[in-house]
């Protein structure tokens, strides 16, 4: 087993496209979620949001990227207003009801055959461009002597993580402030909020545009790293594994989203780049498991290993086990 | 104990008080084929402690959620300070000092102690999700209400649970709480559902002196509750429901000698003690 190579992809992994995308999708999902208790399951659809906004832009009114982006975060406003207007008076389950349908349809729409001329159909958006790379500062690689990044791929972290930080930030500052204190008084009980003279419905329309925008900035970044926009990247599991990245470093906290989305993909990447050298050189029989089934195992890992953290470590790697606790009251 | 304000009050339903601060007329809510509330017309006399007792499922804490908004009225009208409210959202009567507490306690229970009294106070800068980012836009007034939630804490001996979770407080402890933050919103009005239920016998003295506390503020206290000797220590003036609507109103003395609330009792629950206000009306 090479495990130097393991190891490398493994921490690549951690650090590159889907960690970055996933952190911004499990930050938005933290606003909804972690602070004001709203069950969003259709993040994907603001994913989607975001990155159809931006390659639309692109492709069809050649926008430069950044008015593009714009516009990506600006849908994913109009689709938080859709969503939120008929179904944030109700209870909590409603919401996440009409959001996984919602996500489903936006695919389901894009993805359709009579609108190939606008979103490319089954085939997505393709023509979206270098406009990203032509921008980048780096020329070299970057030799870390464990790991070593492209150039591509630094001027991709060097955004992506600089976005991740700067909505980490937000989140900070705003879950210290009063408007916070609100958030998080709605996720124990709307009705107090309410008798306390606050519009309970318009701070959870604040918090479902508020996490539908960092969304958004997740799925612009998965958009501009592969230059193209795949309709079944917005696939339901995809808010799962938000969720997942979400819970397994702690709803509630301003690193947790962050931290749970490197874990997950370091997981993800471990198992399937260890499985797949023990079955090449023979560890592990073709009797107990072949390249194919291979493939689904990390995700059975991954499954597991949230299993094992809810039951011994219920908060997540940065909860607050106190507050855990208080969930029997 | 009737106070001056009650003097020439006529102990029926639906009597004009001196100085209205809330009337209802008309007030009808219906869950399907039940009417749960059907109030002709009840006015609440300002800065006095009205107790509402009634039989279980007369209507009360129904009656609570109309007025401040938690419900929507089938039919009729109320005011407060002449302002009709009735359709208007919870969070804007709350806003025009009507608050109310609940009968299950919302103690939020992940905020700290002194996060359950910030949220109450209105009018929060910070508030707004703009503003809330630039800490010293709203850090001076986070100060300030800090330090009136430091003095109702201290007067409602929370104080040093200030920085516990409000999930970590005893029941009673929640109630208080529950009482101190609603206070935080400045009402005039307080409506307190059931405030003594589940609170232990010691605990509920405190919390007698801090409702009467709060009438000698200039606030008018509505509050439903079972226990009839709190009724008869606290209140000025007593509404009986039964079946949703009133049938008696008076002092305490008046009410348990009146045969109409007598039989509603009777014909309910016959294990209601309302002896205790026939056989010494006169104590306090």
């Amino acid at each position: 087993m090479n495990w130097m190579g393991i190891l490398e992809s493994t921490l690549e992994a951690m650090v590159t496209k889907n960690a970055v995308v996933f952190a911004l999708a499990a930050i938005g999902l933290n606003i909804h979620y972690g602070y004001t208790g709203l069950l969003n399951f259709g993040q994907a659809g603001f994913m989607a949001a975001g990155a159809y906004g931006t390659g639309i832009a692109i492709t069809q009114w050649a926008w430069p990227i950044i008015p593009a982006a714009g516009f990506g975060l600006f849908l994913s406003v109009v689709l938080a207003l859709l969503l939120g207007l008929p179904t944030l008076r109700l209870r909590a389950d409603y919401l996440a009801i009409v959001t996984i349908a919602a996500a489903e349809i936006i695919r389901r729409v894009v993805k359709a055959t009579e609108y190939r001329g606008v979103t490319g159909g089954s085939g997505g958006i393709n023509g979206i461009g270098r406009g990203f790379y032509d921008a980048n500062p780096f020329s070299e690689r970057l030799d870390l002597g464990i790991v070593d990044f492209s150039a591509r791929q630094l001027w991709f972290m060097v955004v992506g993580w600089g976005l991740v930080v700067i909505c980490m930030l937000l989140t900070y500052l705003l879950v210290r402030s009063p408007w916070g204190r609100v958030l998080k008084a709605i996720r124990e009980d709307e009705d107090a909020v309410r008798s306390l003279g606050k519009n309970v419905t318009w701070y959870k329309m604040q918090s479902l545009i508020l996490g539908g925008l960092f969304g958004a900035l997740g799925g612009i970044m998965l958009t501009l790293e592969q230059q193209s926009v795949q309709p079944d990247q917005f696939f339901t599991p995809t808010t799962f594994y938000a969720f997942t990245a979400l819970i397994l470093g702690g709803a509630g906290r301003v690193f947790g989203p962050v931290v749970g989305s490197m874990l997950f993909w370091g997981i993800m990447q471990f198992t399937s780049v260890s499985l797949r050298q023990g079955i090449r050189n023979g560890h592990i029989p073709e009797s107990v498991m072949d390249g194919v089934q291979a493939g689904q195992v990390p995700l059975i890992v991954a499954g597991v290993l949230l299993g094992a953290l809810m039951i011994f470590r219920q908060q997540g790697i940065f909860g607050n086990k106190r507050e855990v606790a208080l969930d029997g009251n | 104990m009737a106070t001056d304000a009650f003097d020439d009050v006529e102990p029926r339903p639906g009597s004009p008080k001196r100085d209205t601060i809330l009337s209802v007329d008309g007030l009808v809510r219906r869950f399907g084929g039940i009417t749960a509330v059907d109030v002709d017309h009840l006015e609440i006399q300002a800065n006095a402690i009205t107790g509402l007792i009634g039989p279980n499922g007369a209507g009360k804490t129904t009656f609570f959620n109309l007025i401040t908004g938690f419900d929507e009225v089938t039919a009729g009208t109320f005011q407060f300070k002449g302002e009709r409210l009735e359709g208007v959202p919870a969070y804007k009567v709350a806003r025009k000092g009507l608050v109310r507490t609940f009968q299950l306690t919302k103690a939020l229970s992940k905020l700290s102690v002194i996060d359950n009294m910030k949220l109450g106070a209105v009018g929060q800068t910070g508030e707004n999700p703009f503003k809330a980012m630039v800490r010293p836009l709203w850090v001076n007034q986070e100060r300030e209400i800090e330090a009136r939630a430091d003095e109702l804490l201290k007067r409602f001996k929370l104080y040093d649970k200030r920085d516990d979770y409000a999930g970590e407080l005893s029941g009673g402890q929640r109630k208080l709480l529950e009482m101190a933050r609603a206070l935080m919103a400045d009402p005039e009005v307080i409506c307190l559902d059931e405030p003594m239920a589940g609170v232990n016998p010691a605990l509920t003295q405190s919390l007698l002196q801090h409702v009467k506390q709060l009438k000698d503020e200039g606030l008018t206290v509505i509050f439903v509750e079972h226990d009839m000797d709190v009724v008869r220590d606290i209140s000025d003036w007593v509404v009986v429901m039964a079946e949703g609507a009133i049938i008696a109103e008076g002092s305490h003395a008046s009410i348990g000698k009146n045969q109409a609330v007598i039989d509603a009792y009777l014909g309910t629950s016959h294990e209601i003690d309302l002896g205790t206000i026939q056989l010494d009306p006169e104590t306090h």
